[in-house]
């Protein structure tokens, strides 16, 4: 058993759900008891659909595990079927059907309905949502184009790729998507099926006819990807084009793989504004990056070598990927973190202590909590993450939405400048409100008094997530009255920071009264 | 699989009740966690059940709002399923990291799940284990939230009747007491409590207390009010000890409120005087709250999808002091003797749907296409994309709605989507 507050994944139906939602002419019949119906609202509240997503659930009750669940489910199979005229079926259990093992392929097959019925095998309690995508995904493509296999593929009068991964409620996905068809046009590439987001049962079946596969989310897509290439020779392309540096990459692959050119005129403004003066104050930022591992890969690359910060922690909640998360966190020089327990991320976050977090909506009520700027850039998402705008994380304008919304939570250089200049006129005061999170900065309390109280609160934090340290804490380092001033002087924006770092420098060098001397010694400890 | 009857159901009320049997768009039982958690302050819910369980909760519930709530999952993993002692051992394990973790708990919440009722998870046997472990510090109950048992807010039943057999002995010569039964929000609870004040009754306790060390006698001279339509069960437990059901309209609107308290009133025999005398301003503040959005809601149709089973109560208010018409009133589940004084201010002809088979209620309201159409949240975006307004249905469990000071609250949250409507020009 784990004990969990959130959770980085659903179930792997739901993944099997973004799958069928992405998707049109499917529906997924679920075998599930009343109470997951509850997944309707992702899409139709999260992702801010206007159709629900196309699935029918048994919503089985007590009352009917007495009697005959199997014929339950065979009814409202008979009557989707009736009513929505899919295409393709989706069959499968949730995590209490599973228990009850009712064998939705075999009942479904015993109907003898006019099309194709494809069984998903979604262990509940093993799985999770992005291996349940990737499954889903995997068994469409194989049932619907598998039979295909051992014909000749048709000549193509120019290149044609297929646009694999993306999915309903997908970090991005819809604008991404629009983002490569475009750069693969301007290299005189077409598309030939995006799938399964858009894509019908039809769609599936001519996957076969493209050149080559563009993998945009290895978490849903490499499985398919890798069945293709077994099948029909199709080549995939490895780099996720995220970032000026891996658009490039990933020109370069596709123009090898389809045979074209590799000049493409490069529309962004992330070097030029990277290089501009202002962007002097982004030197070494600390950033801490959690999310799924093609994210958080991409993050970690575009943060040190695009924008100059510096990744001090890295890690994601797919253990599939676990590897691939490893060998980059040795070339950032930092532990990998991979986990899906949120407690064990939030301690992580403390512990480095970053100037700026890159991470899922969980990371960023963690930040909010410790009062550190925060992008998001990964799933699990909530409904501020479907921007009406166009906002695609990949290509070149997806580079441009990343240097925005990666250092818009931050303060800007020209902003920094002034507010030093100005920093005795009590306009500025008070951080600049576009900031967000509070200024740890003591306003009336005493400092003493509140670091105490600060200090004690994050040990007891640090106790609560790991209770096997338990207690044993030293006491709380005392600010003394001429430190308490000199810390006054320090600019507001910094000043939390300092005083965060002065205690941790007390803490562990035994200091139990901090005074100016330690403040200082602190600081030369922690310069760069 | 639907079996659709139209039964001729004569009961006391004599109307008719539709009945429908298939796919249900309802909440299960674990998400009323949200209120309950809020509402007993000291305690814990820890769900014994699948990641399913842990993705409902964070997803109906936008759990990342909490810093830490005091709710989560103990999520059973494939290694659980091998073997049902090893789970019991991994279950109090779970518990003990837990209680470390937060000291401050006083109260902890099994809570079964679809899975763990499947699997025959003892939930109720090991919170007599873990009861006997943590004996005098944390009080451990066990309840169903399983969608197999309970819908949406029916949680709350099972968990408050899974408390009244701790709740103290009221001796045959303890004096008359009012109970009332249901989870309300404290600032609604404030003001009842200063309503029954004035109008001179002296024992008034609130089940569920604000915190556990607060639970409120019973015996044979507790009379109680609910306060919510959904807890059969509780009311059950509680008449198994001897307290009795005062029969009343729910207090929704200025005449179910006044209903529900003079139900009180008479039952603790306060001359009617003094009763009009305490509710006469309350009441009028009501009327004219209400005034200003009866304007606007006159005359149009609404469609209540089931949810909450507040539906019926909800309707009555809409229709006799909203003057609006009923489209369809659907509940998951009707209970006819504590709706009675419901069901007796409701025109006969209205339609109400119990159960659901949501594909053809879906049909019947595209058909009807209703004003404004309260349904749950899987629902309203699809709902409101085919042109149609819709109130979410959980907001009615989540804003104080109880009362006359809410009277007009009320009212509004049916008046704004069409508010919004009104001033939209794209």
């Amino acid at each position: 058993m784990q004990l969990t507050v959130w959770t980085y994944e659903g179930p792997p139906h739901i993944g099997a759900m973004r799958v069928a939602t992405a998707m049109t002419g499917v529906h997924y019949v679920l075998h599930a008891p009343q109470g997951d119906t509850y997944a309707d609202l992702l899409f139709t509240m999260i992702e801010r659909r206007d159709k629900r997503p196309p699935v029918t659930y048994t919503t089985f009750q007590a009352r009917d595990l007495g009697t005959d669940t199997a014929e339950l489910f065979q009814a409202a199979l008979a009557e989707a079927y009736e009513r929505f005229k899919p295409q393709a079926l989706l069959v499968g259990s949730s995590c209490t059907a599973e228990l009850i093992q009712d064998d939705p392929g075999g009942l479904a097959e015993a109907l003898g309905l006019p099309v194709p019925v494809i069984p998903l095998e979604l262990p509940a309690y093993q799985k999770k949502e992005n291996w349940g995508a990737a499954e889903t995904f995997y068994r469409i493509v194989r049932t619907l184009a598998g039979p295909r296999q051992g014909q000749e593929r048709p000549k193509n009068e120019r290149p044609l790729a297929n646009l694999l991964g993306p999915t309903a409620l997908g970090f991005r996905h819809r604008d991404d998507i629009l983002e490569i068809t475009r750069l693969l046009d301007s290299m005189g590439i077409g598309v030939n099926v995006v799938a399964p987001l858009g894509a019908s049962p039809a769609d599936i079946q001519r996957i076969p006819d493209a050149d080559f596969n563009v993998v945009l989310y290895p978490e849903h897509a490499l499985s398919t990807a890798q069945w293709l290439e077994r099948a029909f020779k199709q080549p995939y392309t490895k780099t996720v084009p995220i970032g000026v540096t891996a658009t490039r990459a990933f020109i370069a692959e596709v123009a090898q793989v389809a045979g074209v050119s590799a000049d493409v005129t490069e529309r962004t403004r992330l070097p030029w504004y990277s290089r501009s003066v202002d962007s002097t104050y982004l030197t070494g930022k600390r950033v801490f990056i959690f999310g799924d591992a093609t994210h958080a890969l991409a993050a970690a690359r575009v943060a040190s070598k695009e924008l100059g910060f510096q990744v001090v922690g890295l890690g994601t909640y797919s253990r599939e990927f676990a590897r691939e998360i490893r060998a980059a966190a040795a070339e950032y020089g930092v532990q990998p973190l991979i986990t899906d327990d949120y407690l064990e991320v939030e301690s992580a976050v403390r512990d480095s202590n970053p100037e700026l977090v890159l991470g899922t909506q969980m990371e960023r009520h963690v930040a909010k909590r410790l009062g550190i700027p925060c992008a998001v850039i990964s799933a699990p998402v909530h409904v501020q993450d479907f921007p009406a705008r166009y906002s695609p994380q990949m290509g070149f304008e997806g580079a441009n939405v990343l240097f925005d919304t990666w250092v818009h939570p931050l303060m800007m250089g020209l902003e920094e400048h002034l507010l030093r200049m100005f920093r005795e006129d009590f306009e500025f005061q008070e951080a600049p409100s576009h900031l967000g999170a509070a200024p740890q900065a003591p306003k009336e309390a005493p400092v003493a008094r509140e670091a105490a109280a600060a200090t004690a609160q994050a040990a007891a934090v640090a106790v609560a997530a790991r209770p096997a340290e338990s207690s044993g804490t030293a006491a709380a380092p005392v600010w003394l009255a001429d430190a308490e001033a000199e810390l006054r002087k320090i600019p507001f924006f910094v000043r939390g920071k300092a005083k965060r770092n002065t205690e941790r420098y007390a803490a562990e060098k035994g200091i139990s009264n901090i005074t100016v001397e330690t403040l200082y010694d602190a600081k030369a400890h922690f310069s760069r | 699989m639907s079996i659709e009857n139209a039964v001729a159901d004569a009961g006391c009320q004599d109307r008719q009740v539709r009945h429908e049997r298939g796919q249900r768009a309802v909440f299960c039982g674990l998400t009323s966690i949200v209120w309950l958690h809020r509402k007993i302050q000291d305690a814990f819910f820890l769900v014994v059940g699948s990641r399913t369980c842990a993705h409902l909760i964070q997803s109906a519930a936008g759990v990342m709002i909490f810093a830490e709530p005091r709710f989560g999952t103990a999520i059973i993993e494939e290694r659980d399923l091998a073997g049902l002692a090893d789970m019991n051992e991994e279950l109090d394990r779970v518990v003990n990291r837990l209680l470390e973790r937060r000291p401050d708990i006083r109260m902890l919440f099994l809570v079964a799940s679809c899975p763990s009722e499947v699997i025959k998870l003892d939930l109720d046997r090991a919170a007599q284990r873990l009861s006997a472990n943590f004996a005098g510090s944390v009080g451990i109950f066990s309840y169903s939230g399983s969608g197999l048992d309970t819908t949406f807010t029916q949680g709350e039943d099972t968990c408050l009747a899974s408390l009244v057999p701790v709740l103290p002995e009221a001796g045959r010569d303890a004096p008359r007491s009012l109970m009332v039964v249901g989870t309300l929000a404290d600032v609604v609870e404030d003001q009842f409590a200063r309503l029954f004040r004035d109008i001179g009754l002296e024992n008034v306790h609130f089940f569920p207390p604000r915190d556990s060390q607060h639970l409120p006698p019973v015996g044979e001279n507790t009379r109680f009010l609910l306060a919510q339509p959904f807890l059969t069960e509780t009311a059950r437990t509680l008449q198994r000890r001897g307290a009795r059901h005062i029969p009343a309209p729910f207090p929704l609107g200025e005449e179910g409120t006044t209903g529900w308290l003079q139900a009180a009133a008479r039952t603790f025999g306060v001359p009617d005087e003094r009763f009009e005398a305490v509710v006469a301003a309350p009441r009028e503040r009501a009327r004219r709250a209400l005034s200003a959005h009866k304007a606007k809601l006159e005359g149009k149709s609404i469609f209540f999808f089931p949810d909450s089973q507040l539906e019926v109560p909800l309707a009555r208010f809409a229709s006799r002091e909203l003057d609006m018409t009923l489209a369809e009133v659907g509940t998951p589940y009707l209970h006819r003797q504590h709706l009675a004084a419901e069901l007796d201010l409701l025109h006969k002809d209205v339609v109400i749907c119990e159960g659901q088979d949501v594909e053809r209620q879906l049909d019947r309201c595209r058909q009807a296409r209703p004003d404004l159409t309260v349904c749950g949240l899987g629902l309203a975006n699809p709902l409101e994309a085919e042109g149609l307004a819709t109130k979410w249905s959980i907001e009615l469990l989540f804003t104080p709605i109880q009362g006359y000071d809410q009277a007009g609250d009320l009212a509004e949250l049916f008046a704004r989507p069409l508010n919004r409507r009104g001033r939209l020009e794209v």
